[in-house]
């Protein structure tokens, strides 16, 4: 025996495992393993939100009361699903491309980004909506009905409003922790779809059971089944399990465009689609599911209305049915399906309402009382989340309420296909927007307009009964008395059925509105850019073009985006971003291609009309640039497309040309230097020449008659040759060291013995007396393994430059030796003058002697060499600036057997 | 009557030399081994001939040749000029900027000798 307890507490336990699967599924998807949460199974399973309350029971009523007619609800959306490669792929591609956060986002979008569309999507939406959120909330309270009916004396019948009122708050309490804990970028919530997903199979499930149940257990199998049909049909009322030709066309159009349509759906087939595999995949296996879901339908209507007492609600058979033979763990189950079809759909259609209300409506108003720059702003981001919740608290409270003050209407088929005109008159303006570049923003607002307001008119108010918004003389005669108006047969169309009547003339009248504005206005010229870009969405979907905001500073734009996004996010962006275009840091340079990349990246938290708004309030108001005008001047789209091929060719024609130029400089660079070097190695060889040449001459003809002269000639001569074979080795070891031919001896010295060693090399060339060499040679016990002799070089010729060019009158050179992590690092520090910053950059080069002749002694090769070496070792020299005078580098890897080769080796790349 | 001969080298071993070669011949020789100071150097010195080298430090031969022959007083004087960097573009240069003689390192002692006499006219 079930009691209320057993029931509440059931349910309970279902909602904690949900939470549990939406927590650990949030949670995968943060870690980013998102590989299951991806998978088309999971896309398909959550497509299911379509089979809401009103399907799980709901379809079995209406086969009971119409027989067949049922299966256009299915038949709808699995034509969609069937034909997606030409409507949903283009969707879905817009989809993704603009990050679209809703249907209303989508229109508005279309139209040159326009928030009176996103309000008036929105509105439609919302009482579309409405409705169909009561309406799950009843049936979910007389689900509980149900049990406590027969079960008086175990339990009192509950009230039934504040069980409605408990799930209301239960369903926003679930929707508020998992459809807002954090704003995404691409607006998913992989922990939510996952629930839904678990609910999908539930409701399937127990839907089979009780099928098969019905089937097998009670109704005698198929044959059992087929003769329980015909008396039923036998007993029904005249024509009411016929097929009715125009009603079939007119409820399959009817549902596939609501399929396309409805918030919920559009947020589980656009917003939420990963990739256009799941697309695929969906395509076939949704209308199988959608065939499992009717499978059972009109057995358990037949077997329903053949067994069960008469006046039986038959929209509760899924439920009475297994009661009815005191199969309480199967009603059990069937009871949690309709639970998990009301909950599911409740769930992402407030999920998809409160993105459109809190992007179209909340934050444009919020944004309009705060005039100003980004600076302004606030964390946009907590405000924006703080809206959402708000909108599913408002969203789920209007739907309680609808469902309090209208008290459960008896046929619950009615409200969801009433539900499905409204929400389908946004159809003309979305497939409009997607296949037609004329359709203009005035079409689709007038349209949309004028198909709500007959809908409205014909459908939804009278569908409160003569005793709500219409008078029933009203409703027989017209306003006024004029018959052309009467609501339920507009301009004398009579005898329809009144759904199809209503759809007829909305969605008639919708369409030509939309047409006949669309062809008598001109679009703005963003909304052409817009139109171009999702029409032809399949053929290119690059980024936007042709849009320059010169005044912008990324930095504004970057402070607006951490507000939004959050700042490392932003941050995170802005240097990706910037990277792209090949620059340092945070701050990209504002290309159209940027902002446009910007735009979209924001569109995916606060839509695309808001996030133009605020880029736009950035950029001084600048909505539309010449650049703009001009991308959208041309008329046809050949002309667009050409443009497109024309301008990459142009910039790549551009890239090659600075490719060749900058070569060419290259080229030319070398030559001069070339030219410059060859020139230099001509003067620094002839110098020492001509003083040779200049006394053997003196020598050669009969020299000068004072001896000590004479010697000091022949001394010039030698000390010159000295001189000139000196330049000729360095020149030699330079040209080695450059054509990477040199032979490395790697072997293990200590610091200290490599610095012993240059000292007194250079003993020959420096006077001690003038110049004190601080060492710590504690410091310089480090081993080392590289070629030492060729480190010893460059040491002898930092501690002879040193000597040579320190201007101090008490020369002081301090050698520092230190060991960071692997590497080895010597500093030679003098306490001259130093190096003046200009000339800094070019020691290292070849014959860059910075001070006259005289004291240098050497050609201007030494730091040349220097730097060459330590190339080869794996390390580097550098001149540290701000020292207290010349001050010299020098790193290199400490080195092992093992790694010398590598490091040598990466030395011989680098050149 | 001895001539004056002034040298404007940096090097001081081929000032040395041409101080040897120049007096022994007989002339009267003076050295300078700075650019900057150069023009003023021969001011001082008034020399009947000029020797100038063209990589100076502080500033060119090319320069000080040019403010020579920019003044009244200098301009006439005979400057042979000296370097080690005798391309082809070198000589032009110079003798746009109106050198008397010019002859590359390393030269012949005699070559320099006649080269001083033709342009003092001995």
């Amino acid at each position: 025996m079930l009691t209320f307890n057993t029931l509440v507490g059931v349910c309970f336990l279902y909602v904690v495992l949900l939470f549990l699967v939406a927590f650990v599924a949030d949670k995968r998807a943060r870690r980013s393993k998102v590989r299951f949460l991806t998978s088309p199974m999971i896309y398909t399973l959550s497509l299911s939100v379509y089979c809401t309350a009103w399907t799980f029971y709901g379809a079995v009523g209406y086969a009971a009361r119409s027989g067949l007619e049922f299966v256009t609800i299915y038949l709808g959306p699995t034509l969609v699903m069937i034909g997606w490669w030409w409507f949903l792929r283009k969707l879905v591609r817009v989809g993704r491309s603009q990050r679209v956060t809703s249907i209303a986002d989508l229109v508005s979008s279309r139209y040159g980004k326009s928030n009176l569309l996103g309000v008036l999507v929105t509105l439609i939406a919302v009482v579309g909506t409405t409705p169909y959120i009561a309406l799950q909330l009843q049936s979910v309270t007389l689900s509980f009905a149900v049990f406590a009916r027969d079960r008086s004396a175990g339990w009192a019948v509950p009230d039934l409003e504040q069980t409605a009122f408990w799930v209301a708050g239960g369903l926003a309490l679930f929707t508020i922790l998992f459809g807002t804990r954090n704003l995404d970028v691409n607006e998913r919530h992989h922990g939510v779809v996952t629930a839904i997903a678990v609910e999908a199979v539930v409701k399937l499930v127990a839907l089979l059971a009780v099928g098969i149940f019905v089937v097998w257990g009670v109704g005698g199998g198929p044959q059992g089944i087929a003769s329980a049909m015909d008396q039923v049909i036998k007993a029904a009322p005249e024509g009411a399990w016929a097929l009715q030709g125009g009603r079939w066309v007119g409820l399959t159009f009817l549902s596939a465009a609501a399929f396309l349509t409805l918030p919920r759906m559009f947020q589980v087939l656009v917003v939420e689609n990963v990739n256009e595999r799941q697309l695929a995949m969906a395509s076939w296996a949704f209308p199988l599911y959608l065939f499992l879901m009717s499978l059972f339908v009109i057995p358990i209507a037949v077997v329903g209305l053949s067994l069960m007492p008469a006046g039986e609600n038959p929209d509760l058979f899924v439920l009475t049915l297994p009661l009815y033979f005191g199969r309480d763990g199967l009603a059990m189950l069937s009871f949690l399906g309709g639970f998990s079809s009301a909950t599911s759909m409740v769930i992402v259609a407030s999920i998809a309402l409160a993105t459109m209300v809190s992007n179209h409506i909340i934050m444009p108003i919020w944004l309009s009382t705060r005039p100003g720059g980004a600076s302004e702003y606030g964390d946009v981001r907590q405000i924006l989340l703080t809206a959402r919740r708000l909108s599913i608290g408002g969203i789920l409270a209007l739907g309680y309420l609808y469902y309090s003050i209208s008290g459960g209407g008896s046929a619950l088929a009615a409200i969801g296909l009433i539900s499905f005109a409204g929400v389908a008159q946004v159809l003309p303006a979305m497939a409009g927007g997607l296949f037609w570049r004329g359709a203009s923003r005035g079409g689709a607002v007038a349209g949309l307009i004028t198909g709500f307001a007959i809908w409205a008119y014909t459908l939804f108010l009278p569908s409160f009964g003569d005793a709500g918004a219409m008078s029933a003389s009203m409703l027989a005669h017209g306003p006024w008395g004029i018959e052309a108006l009467r609501p339920q047969a507009l301009f004398g169309v009579d005898g329809l059925d009144p759904v199809v009547h209503a759809l007829f003339w909305s969605l008639i009248l919708n369409c030509a509105v939309f047409i006949l504005i669309s062809l008598m206005s001109f679009p703005s010229p963003l909304e052409r850019l817009q139109a171009a870009q999702f029409v032809n969405v399949l053929d290119h979907s690059g980024p936007a073009r042709g849009r320059s905001f010169s005044a912008a500073t990324a930095e504004d734009l970057l402070v607006m985006a951490q507000q939004i996004m959050g700042a490392d996010q932003a941050q995170a962006w802005f240097q990706a971003q910037a990277e792209l275009q090949g620059k340092q840091g945070y701050l990209p340079d504002t290309t159209p291609d940027f902002i446009g990349r910007l735009e979209r990246e924001l569109s995916g938290l606060v839509g695309t009309a808001t996030a133009h708004a605020m880029i736009a309030q950035i950029l001084g108001g600048a909505t539309v640039s010449v650049d703009d005008l001009l991308a959208v001047a041309d008329e046809t789209q050949q002309m667009l497309e050409q443009t497109t091929q024309l301008e990459t060719k142009q910039r790549e024609l551009t890239l090659t040309a600075r490719q060749l130029s900058e070569v060419n400089e290259k080229l030319t660079q070398l030559s001069i230097q070339k030219d410059a070097f060859l020139s230099q190695i001509s003067h620094e060889l002839r110098t020492p020449m001509t003083s040779i040449r200049a006394f053997s001459e003196i020598l050669r003809d009969g020299g000068a008659d004072d001896p000590q002269a004479a010697a000091r000639h022949a001394s010039i001569i030698h000390d010159e040759s000295v001189r000139l074979t000196r330049l000729l080795d360095d020149l030699l070891d330079l040209s080695v060291l450059e054509n990477g031919q040199v032979q490395l001896n790697p072997r293990r010295e200590v610091v200290r013995e490599v610095l012993d060693r240059a000292i007194a090399a250079t003993s020959s060339v420096i006077d001690h007396e003038n110049m004190h060499i601080h060492r710590n040679r504690s410091d310089e016990g480090i081993a080392l393994y590289t070629d030492t002799d060729r480190l010893a070089q460059v040491f002898i010729n930092l501690i002879s430059n040193a000597a040579k060019y320190c201007d101090a009158k008490e020369k002081r050179l301090a050698i520092r030796v230190r060991q960071r992590g692997g590497r080895l690092q010597v500093d030679f520090v003098d306490n001259g003058g130093g190096v003046p910053l200009e000339s800094q950059s070019m020691i290292f080069e070849k014959f860059s002697r910075l001070s006259d002749h005289l004291a240098a002694g050497g050609a201007g090769l030494g730091l040349a060499i220097c730097r060459e070496i330590m190339d080869k070792l794996g390390g580097e020299i550098t001149y540290l600036p701000g020292q207290s005078g010349a001050a010299f580098r020098v790193t290199l890897p400490v080195g092992n057997p093992s790694t010398f080769a590598r490091g040598a080796e990466a030395g011989v790349n680098h050149l | 009557m001895t001539k004056q001969v002034l040298v404007i080298e940096d090097e001081p071993n081929i000032a040395e030399a041409i101080s040897f070669i120049l007096s022994r011949d007989g002339w009267n020789v003076s050295t300078h081994a700075s650019g900057t100071t150069a023009v003023q150097a021969v001011r001082d010195v008034q020399p009947d001939v000029l020797i100038l080298d063209v990589m100076l430090p502080g500033k060119s031969g090319y320069d000080i040749l040019q403010d020579l022959r920019s003044s009244d007083d200098t301009r006439a004087l005979p400057v042979l000029m000296l370097t080690a960097r005798g391309q082809k573009t070198d000589r032009e240069l110079a003798e746009r900027l109106g050198v008397s003689r010019f002859m590359t390192k390393p030269f012949s002692n005699t070559e320099m000798l006649s080269n001083l006499r033709e342009l003092v006219g001995g």
